[in-house]
């Protein structure tokens, strides 16, 4: 019971005691509750560093303890753990930041950043969590701990926002649930392993685990938002903008899209799915969601529910490259869950400014927008371009490293795939851009010039500006070591046992 | 500890406790009554502890044995029943003793003589069933079963009738509904006695055969005592009953007494009835159970009145008890078993809590429609909170308890291919999702600009009392592997555990 035993219990604490904590505190307490917030947040983060020195060095980090007979609750470190967590805990920091100014004055913030803190604690659960059983007890809190914060407006609009999403994300979780029962009781109690933990029972249940892969692609797809199962995430826009960053960088999209690749790497093994053809599959469904997606946000007037096809679209891009598989393929799909966060998440808290600020929630109301809130629709635009995958930005990498992985897996088609959607993204994405600098508003800003220096409250400009940061920094700075590229690829040559099929060559 | 009489004292000490309320001046009812609980509490678990250290453990009343003599006996699986009625029964203890004193405000010298007698009974008679419910749980002999079940029915109809009102034609009804239920287990316990010449279980086991007559004696037995537990068909008098009684007992009926009932049906299973004839029964009382499981979470979504949303939950949650009498013979391992009485334990802590945290909040708003609840979340945050952790157990989300034992019902229902079962108990968890966020929503609910509801002040422990039932029922999904440790103590089922889970 050292210190290593305990450590990935401390990170998901970390954030779940203060959040307990918060709950009991007055609504008038915000020193406190804002102390607590960032003790827990700035606590995770050490943490987490001193967790990433040690799995860079190969040392693996494991809390594990019986919670029934055969199921053990095992939260581990490794390399592609640790990649999910540190995003989850960067940015919770930032979103906590930007959710402090924006709750200001909002009744019900206690209860807001309770639910906030074991939202995170479940995401980070999800992300260390070594087996399919703790990975469903995480999933399925998740829920719990975001239906609060969707409905938390308490709006007959917000409310039926919370009851389509609990439809949707209940359901799927109840089949995950299922399909894993199942799975034990076929193959008995399993841990994640890099490399796949089912390839010895391959021979025997071949029909069953077919059957039981793509029932759980499809209840991680609900989360994942994967077409047709993503109807709950436009529906849910009404939440608070910090709630929409959170849910859709790091949050409920990503624990659907990270389920997916873990199950495909650490469950079936690569080698594995290739065998059964299932990854061409997945690689269909991940280019149908990314066009339908794409085709959708082109339509939308609000300026909200354009970023949440957009996210549809965008994540889809990671199942793309676990289904392509392939070396290069898979790098370039697990870097896009970093990359797609960092910049989902900046094109949020920008959106949550253009409304907060001014009101603005459609597309069409943002002409001129740019000269009042320069720095604002500059970090959206960087987003923007960054999705649209324009060089040297984080989305050009992964776009480029998926379409190299297409080529290399031999699947040029997807790579019409990832061109088309491209070009999507840059019709949705530029209209808004063009609108914001280049038109005349229609008619003088709103306390124009009273906020003083700045544009808007400082806590809601500061996070979109270090989000846009990073986005230039992890596209510019892609093959440095402590670059989220270097990590994905030491992370892959993990997943990919042999040797020969190194990636060499990037 | 191997000396003690740990089992009669978890009796004794309740009775005692029911006899000092009742000599006792009125005015220090309540104050005797939650000493008599804390200790009887103690106690209970003194012999919980006792049981999970040193094994089964058994006395002889005055020395006398198994034929003559009266035997207490105790296992595993009667220990976690103690274990359960001790923390159920405490906190109810403590939540009834704000509940009945912060009624009598008015000033009214009348109103106040009939609630100080209201509260007298109430600590008298729960004593009684606290010490009959231990007595079930630790009898080894068919009529000692039908004598202490007999006190548990009519210590309970009176607790429901303790509400006045409406609450007494429901009262009556139960009253009917326990009395034919034990007769018709007195029944059975005659047909069997005159076939074997024992009462004593074991001995009766040994020594049944498989016949018309120990069928008779199991189907009479099992209407009876399905009766009393509230299985769909005959779980008419359940929601009146437990919807109108005062918000504690309801606590104490839907928690503790439909589960005795269960118990002794899980004993005659096991331990009296040879296989051949019990199977067919065990199948029907499955299909009854998913049935129930499906309509009684169909009529909780459909009520209009929050306790009695609770109160169907309950018959729901029933069906899902005795889908082990499908699942617990024919799954390899005792997973099937297992499942059934981690339900009760889970079921028993969340349904209190949600019934306690109904009771609160009606307390508060003065009435309990659930549609004129809006926007009163905000001010009564903690007893939703309380609701909505049991609201998860009953959900069978994780971590919760009903997680893990809808984990093992699936997995001993996936282990036989029985893919029915396997989708009703999936169906009623999002079901159950649906009547239980029906509630949460108006928690979250913006109160409306004009006409939001006015609410009495209400004393902190009753939404204290109902979180901490409810953070216990959360609490054995993350710690589930002591019960069922527990529940291995002296192999109750046959077999272990582990023997089903791992292939």
């Amino acid at each position: 019971m050292s210190v290593l035993f305990w450590l990935p219990l401390a990170v998901v604490l970390s954030s779940m005691v203060p959040g307990l904590a918060i709950f009991l505190l007055r609504e008038d307490q915000v020193v406190a509750r804002t102390a607590l917030n960032l003790l827990g947040a700035l606590t995770k983060l050490a943490l987490i560093a001193a967790m990433v020195f040690g799995v860079y060095r190969g040392q693996i980090y494991e809390t594990r303890f019986p919670l029934m007979p055969g199921f053990d609750l095992v939260l581990h470190a490794s390399a592609l753990p640790m990649l999910f967590v540190v995003l989850s805990a960067v940015l919770w920091l930032i979103t906590t930041i930007y959710a402090i100014g924006y709750l200001e004055r909002s009744p019900g913030r206690s209860r807001f950043f309770g639910f906030f803190s074991v939202c995170v604690s479940a995401t980070t659960g999800i992300a260390l969590s070594g087996n399919l059983f703790t990975f469903v007890l995480f999933y399925e809190l998740l829920t719990l701990a975001t239906y609060p914060l969707v409905v938390h407006r308490g709006t007959r609009e917000a409310l039926r926002a919370g009851k389509i999403y609990l439809a949707y994300t209940l359901t799927g979780g109840t089949a995950l649930m299922v399909a894993v029962v199942w799975m034990h009781t076929v193959v008995g109690p399993f841990d994640f392993t890099e490399g796949g933990a089912l390839a010895a029972h391959y021979e025997d249940h071949h029909q069953a685990l077919i059957i039981l892969f793509w029932v759980m692609v499809a209840s991680l797809g609900v989360k994942a938002a994967l077409v047709p199962l993503h109807g709950w995430l436009p529906v849910a826009m009404v939440a608070p903008a910090p709630v929409s960053a959170l849910l859709h960088a790091v949050a409920v999209v990503k624990a659907g899209a990270y389920g997916i690749v873990r199950l495909v790497y650490d469950v079936y093994g690569i080698t594995f799915v290739r065998e059964l053809g299932l990854g061409t599959g997945l690689a269909i469904w991940a280019s149908i969601t990314i066009l339908y997606a794409s085709l959708r946000a082109l339509s939308q007037d609000k300026l909200k529910r354009m970023l949440a096809y957009s996210t549809v679209s965008q994540v889809a891009y990671i199942i793309l490259g676990v289904g392509l598989g392939g070396p290069l393929a898979s790098v370039g799909g697990i870097v896009h869950l970093v990359h797609q966060g960092v910049m989902k998440i900046t094109l949020f808290f920008c959106a949550g400014n253009l409304a907060e600020t001014l009101g603005v929630h459609r597309i069409s109301q943002t002409r001129g927008v740019a000269r009042r809130m320069p720095w604002t629709m500059a970090a959206f635009t960087i987003g923007a371009l960054g999705m649209i995958g324009v060089p040297p930005l984080a989305g050009f990498i992964s776009k480029w490293t998926l379409g190299t992985g297409a080529m290399a897996s031999g699947s040029p088609w997807a790579l019409a795939v990832l061109a088309a959607s491209s070009a999507l993204n840059a019709a949705y994405f530029l209209p808004v851009v063009f609108r914001a600098y280049f038109q005349e508003p229609l008619r003088p800003w709103p306390r124009e010039g009273d906020a003083g220096r700045l544009e808007t409250h400082l806590s809601l400009l500061v996070p979109p500006v270090i989000t846009a940061l990073l986005v230039i920094a992890m596209g510019l700075w892609a093959s440095s070591t402590a670059s989220p590229l270097s990590w994905v690829e030491l992370i892959v040559t993990r997943i990919y046992p042999d040797p020969e099929s190194g990636i060499g060559g990037l | 500890m191997r000396g003690l009489p740990l089992i009669s004292a978890s009796i004794w000490v309740p009775l005692l406790g029911a006899l000092f309320v009742s000599l006792w001046p009125r005015r220090y009812a309540a104050r005797c009554g939650i000493g008599a609980s804390i200790a009887s509490a103690a106690a209970a678990l003194l012999l919980v502890v006792a049981v999970a250290l040193s094994g089964p453990r058994r006395e002889r009343l005055g020395g006398w044995g198994a034929p003559a003599g009266i035997e207490l006996w105790i296992d595993g699986f009667s220990a976690l029943m103690i274990a359960m009625t001790a923390v159920v029964g405490g906190v109810v203890s403590v939540y009834a003793l704000a509940y009945f004193r912060a009624k009598d405000s008015s000033g009214d010298p009348q109103r106040q003589e009939v609630e100080g007698r209201r509260e007298a009974y109430f600590w008298r008679i729960w004593l009684l069933v606290w010490a009959a419910i231990n007595g079930v749980f630790a009898s080894a002999d068919l009529f000692n079963l039908y004598v202490t079940l007999e006190v548990v029915g009519l210590g309970a109809v009176s607790l429901v009738a303790l509400a006045g009102g409406r609450a007494l034609p429901a009262a009556m009804r139960y009253l009917f509904v326990t009395l034919s239920g034990s007769l018709l287990y007195l029944l059975g316990v005659v047909l069997i006695y005159s076939e074997v010449g024992t009462l004593a279980l074991f001995q009766a086991g040994e020594s049944l055969i498989a016949g018309t007559l120990a069928q008779a004696a199991l189907v009479v037995m099992v209407v009876g005592l399905a009766l009393k537990t509230a299985l769909f068909p005959l779980h008419f008098w359940l929601p009146p009953a437990h919807a109108d009684a005062p918000a504690a007992v309801s606590a104490l009926l839907s928690a503790l007494v439909i589960k005795v009932t269960f118990y002794i049906l899980v004993r005659l299973w096991v331990v009296v009835f040879p296989a051949s004839v019990s199977q067919p029964v065990g199948e029907a009382l499955m299909l009854l159970g998913l049935i129930a499981v499906i309509w009684g979470s169909w009529r909780a979504l459909r009520q209009q009145r929050l306790k009695m949303l609770v109160a169907y939950s309950t018959v729901a949650q029933v069906g899902y008890l005795f889908l082990v009498f499908g699942l617990g013979p024919r799954a390899d391992g005792s997973a099937g078993w297992q499942a059934g009485a981690y339900f009760a334990i889970s079921h028993a802590c969340a349904k209190g809590a949600m019934f306690l945290a109904a009771g609160a909040i009606a307390r508060a708003v003065g009435h309990d429609q659930i549609e004129e609840m809006r926007g009163v979340g905000a001010r009564l945050a903690l007893p939703f909170f309380a609701f909505g952790l049991g609201g998860i157990s009953l959900m069978g989300l994780p971590p919760s308890g009903g997680y893990v034992s809808k984990w093992l019902f699936i997995t001993s229902a996936a282990a036989t291919g029985d893919v029915i079962v396997v989708i009703a108990v999936a169906l009623g968890g999002l079901l159950a999702a649906a009547y239980v966020f029906r509630v949460l929503a108006l928690a979250f609910e913006r109160a409306p600009r004009e006409g939001a509801p006015s609410l009495r002040p209400i004393p902190a422990t009753l939404g204290w009392s109902a979180l901490v039932l409810g953070a216990v029922a959360v609490a054995l999904g993350l710690a589930a592997g002591a019960p069922l440790a527990l529940l291995e103590v002296g192999l109750p089922f046959g077999q272990s555990l582990a023997e089903g889970v791992t292939p």
